[in-house]
């Protein structure tokens, strides 16, 4: 292959590096932007009646407290209907988003795997796994019982596979695949107790077992708005600072290792992390697939594959879509928000790895 | 820098790889390491930077113990080109240079450490290559950008696996040569697995020549390459000639097993023919 040669000085090279960090910096202002432009202009138009201005009017006397109107008045119902639905809805899914796209960054980055996701290491099948035992067979590992046991049962099901591997790694040397090979096989086990629980019971809990496994925002209030938010937020301010051992990480365990990073604690530090992360989420909203597999990957195919920018990036594609999937499922049919992401999700995904394939050649 | 080992033993699960090491390497220098496949070259360069662990005897840097150095520091001491990356992910050329100075870079050095990644793109005649995506690249591109990205570590002790397999004759003896060039203007100790011995032969320093597991002879080219050791190691018949003070290895033939005394091929004889 003849190539043209170019040479570069010194200050071109820097110029075109700072010039390559811009444009990514761009990318993410534009992100933002339609994120806010989204919640404002179509997430929070419930009402026909009443416009967006005055949405915001009534959202913005809410929290300055001068919220006493008539009651059953359009404006008393419009209120209580954003405040105690529409507001806790779109939180979550921003949360939701953020978190399940910055996990599979993380994880992709981790296991130097471009398949890998936040269900990777098997947390989804656990959390079914309480999940449906509490839904079913009404049994709770813990003393709350009602809806909150779901939650709690979610949680410590998605807990045992993250304890299984960290245990397991104390008496074997981790390697991405055995990591991998791990949760399937964690994954294969939960998954034939659920599908045994699931053939067990009659067709209406079923329904509600199968709605919780698809993943879906539906009947998001204040409460569920806590605990997500703080491992979300927690989590991801750890996954941000490390960005520099992550691009160490994808470059494969002999160079991270020459590199100065200790690649054994730092995968283990970054599992548990990442497992109380999804873990959080996982337990409120189900199982929504794909956006945390495929919203890492959009980012890398426009801006390459830098850590300090993918993170941050992912986290606002990742938002931006599961938003956009769940404008989409309330619109249309009130369908679970997971259906509607991999319907939507996955042809965009082909249609930028097409074209992707065609401009640049940049496929993993 | 001196790098002291002594008694290295090495076993992956059971099958044992080094067995007794006992060698002396003090720099500024610039060492080839040769030997047959599997004869554990990478496993002795894993065990210097704590890639691996030892299963007995010591390693010292400058008279400490790598287990006590932390993962951290030793990058700063001792860097490392590996045989190949990963490139799961698409990574530009400077990107994956700029991270050979991850030991050393803080919050702001971004722009004294684009200096850095300048100078060695420079060196190595790639810097057309700066901007394109790392696993866009040909091997041997590849291999340039992994060394560029060693050069750019600034470590005392470079250590290199194999870094001319994929380069072409002219390339070969370019990087040799810089790498000789680099220990003399640095002061650093260079260390570099090879498969071509006449490379070796004609750059090195000293060659540390292995045969199943441990040190067979070390020293400067010209006592260490000669047709006897090359027959007991490499199971090769071979003719030496002097080129301007350096040996020169002609390859004859190889030699079939039941004719070395020692049977230490490990290299399949050539399955077509009985081999003289």
């Amino acid at each position: 292959m003849s190539e043209i040669v170019i040479t570069r000085t010194r200050e071109q090279l820097k110029r075109e590096y700072y010039k390559a960090l811009s444009r990514k910096l761009i990318l993410l202002t534009v992100c933002i932007t339609g994120i806010l432009l989204f919640i404002g202009l179509f997430s929070l138009s419930v009402f026909d009646s009443i416009s967006l201005g005055e949405t915001y009017e009534i959202i913005w006397n809410h929290i300055v407290g001068n919220n006493d109107y008539e009651p059953r008045s359009l404006e008393w119902w419009a209120d209580r209907y954003i405040w105690n639905r529409s507001i806790p809805h779109i939180l979550v899914a921003i949360i939701a988003g953020c978190c399940l796209s910055i996990c599979g960054a993380l994880m992709q980055s981790l296991m130097s795997n471009p398949l890998a996701d936040p269900y990777t290491t098997g947390i989804s099948s656990g959390a079914c796994f309480g999940a449906v035992t509490a839904i079913i067979a009404g049994i709770t590992f813990s003393s709350i019982t009602g809806e909150m046991g779901i939650v709690t049962n979610a949680f410590i099901g998605a807990m045992i596979p993250a304890l299984i591997i960290i245990l397991i790694s104390a008496r074997i040397r981790m390697t991405p695949a055995t990591i991998i090979l791990i949760g399937t096989g964690i994954s294969y086990f939960f998954n034939s107790m659920v599908t045994y629980l699931m053939i067990s019971t009659d067709a209406d809990t079923l329904k509600t077992a199968y709605i919780w496994q698809v993943g879906s925002l539906d009947g998001m209030t204040w409460a569920s708005v806590p605990l997500m938010f703080t491992v979300t937020l927690v989590g991801s301010i750890l996954v941000l600072l490390s960005w520099r051992q992550l691009n160490l990480m994808s470059l494969g365990e002999e160079s991270a290792v020459s590199l100065g990073l200790d690649v054994q604690k730092f995968r283990i530090l970054c599992l548990i992390l990442m497992s109380l992360m999804t873990a959080g989420v996982v337990t409120y909203v189900g199982i929504i697939g794909f956006v945390g597999l495929v919203a890492p990957h959009i980012v890398r195919l426009v801006i390459g594959g830098d850590n300090k920018y993918v993170i941050p990036l992912s986290m606002a594609v990742g938002t931006l879509l599961l938003l956009f999937a769940d404008y989409v499922a309330i619109q249309f049919a009130n369908l679970p928000v997971g259906v509607v992401m991999s319907l939507i999700g996955s042809p965009v995904f082909l249609i930028l790895i097409l074209y992707n394939h065609k401009s640049r050649g940049v496929l993993y | 820098m001196i790098i002291d080992i002594q008694g290295l033993k090495f076993a992956y699960t059971s099958v044992p790889v080094l067995n007794e090491v006992t060698v002396t390497i003090e720099g500024p220098k610039f060492v080839s390491i040769l030997g047959p496949n599997g004869v554990g070259k990478s496993t002795l360069i894993h065990c210097i930077n704590k890639i691996l662990q030892p299963t007995g005897g010591t390693v010292m840097i400058d008279g400490e113990s790598v287990t006590d150095i932390t993962v951290k520091e030793m990058a700063k001491i001792v860097g490392y080109v590996p045989y190949s990356a990963n490139d799961s992910f698409p990574l530009s050329v400077v990107d994956t240079v700029l991270m050979g100075r991850h030991p050393h870079s803080t919050r702001k050095s971004l722009d004294s450490d684009l200096d850095v990644v300048y100078e060695v793109l420079d060196k190595l005649g790639i810097l057309d290559l700066a901007m394109r995506p790392f696993n866009e690249l040909s091997a041997g591109q590849h291999q340039k950008v992994m060394l560029a990205r060693g050069l750019a570590q600034e470590p005392r002790i470079l250590l290199l696996d194999e870094p001319t397999s994929n380069l072409d004759v002219r390339h070969q003896l370019d990087v040799a040569k810089m790498l000789k060039a680099l220990s003399r203007e640095k002061d650093i100790l260079v260390i570099m697995i090879c498969h071509d011995i006449n490379i070796a032969a004609k750059y090195s320093d000293e060659i540390i020549l292995l045969s199943r597991g441990t040190i067979y002879s070390t020293g400067v080219p010209k006592e260490v390459i000669t047709e006897k050791s090359l027959r007991e190691v490499y199971g090769v018949k071979s003719v030496i000639i002097d080129d301007d003070g350096s040996p020169h290895v002609i390859l004859k033939d190889s030699i079939s097993e039941a004719e070395t005394e020692e049977g230490p091929v490990r290299i399949a004889v050539d399955r077509e023919g009985q081999i003289i």
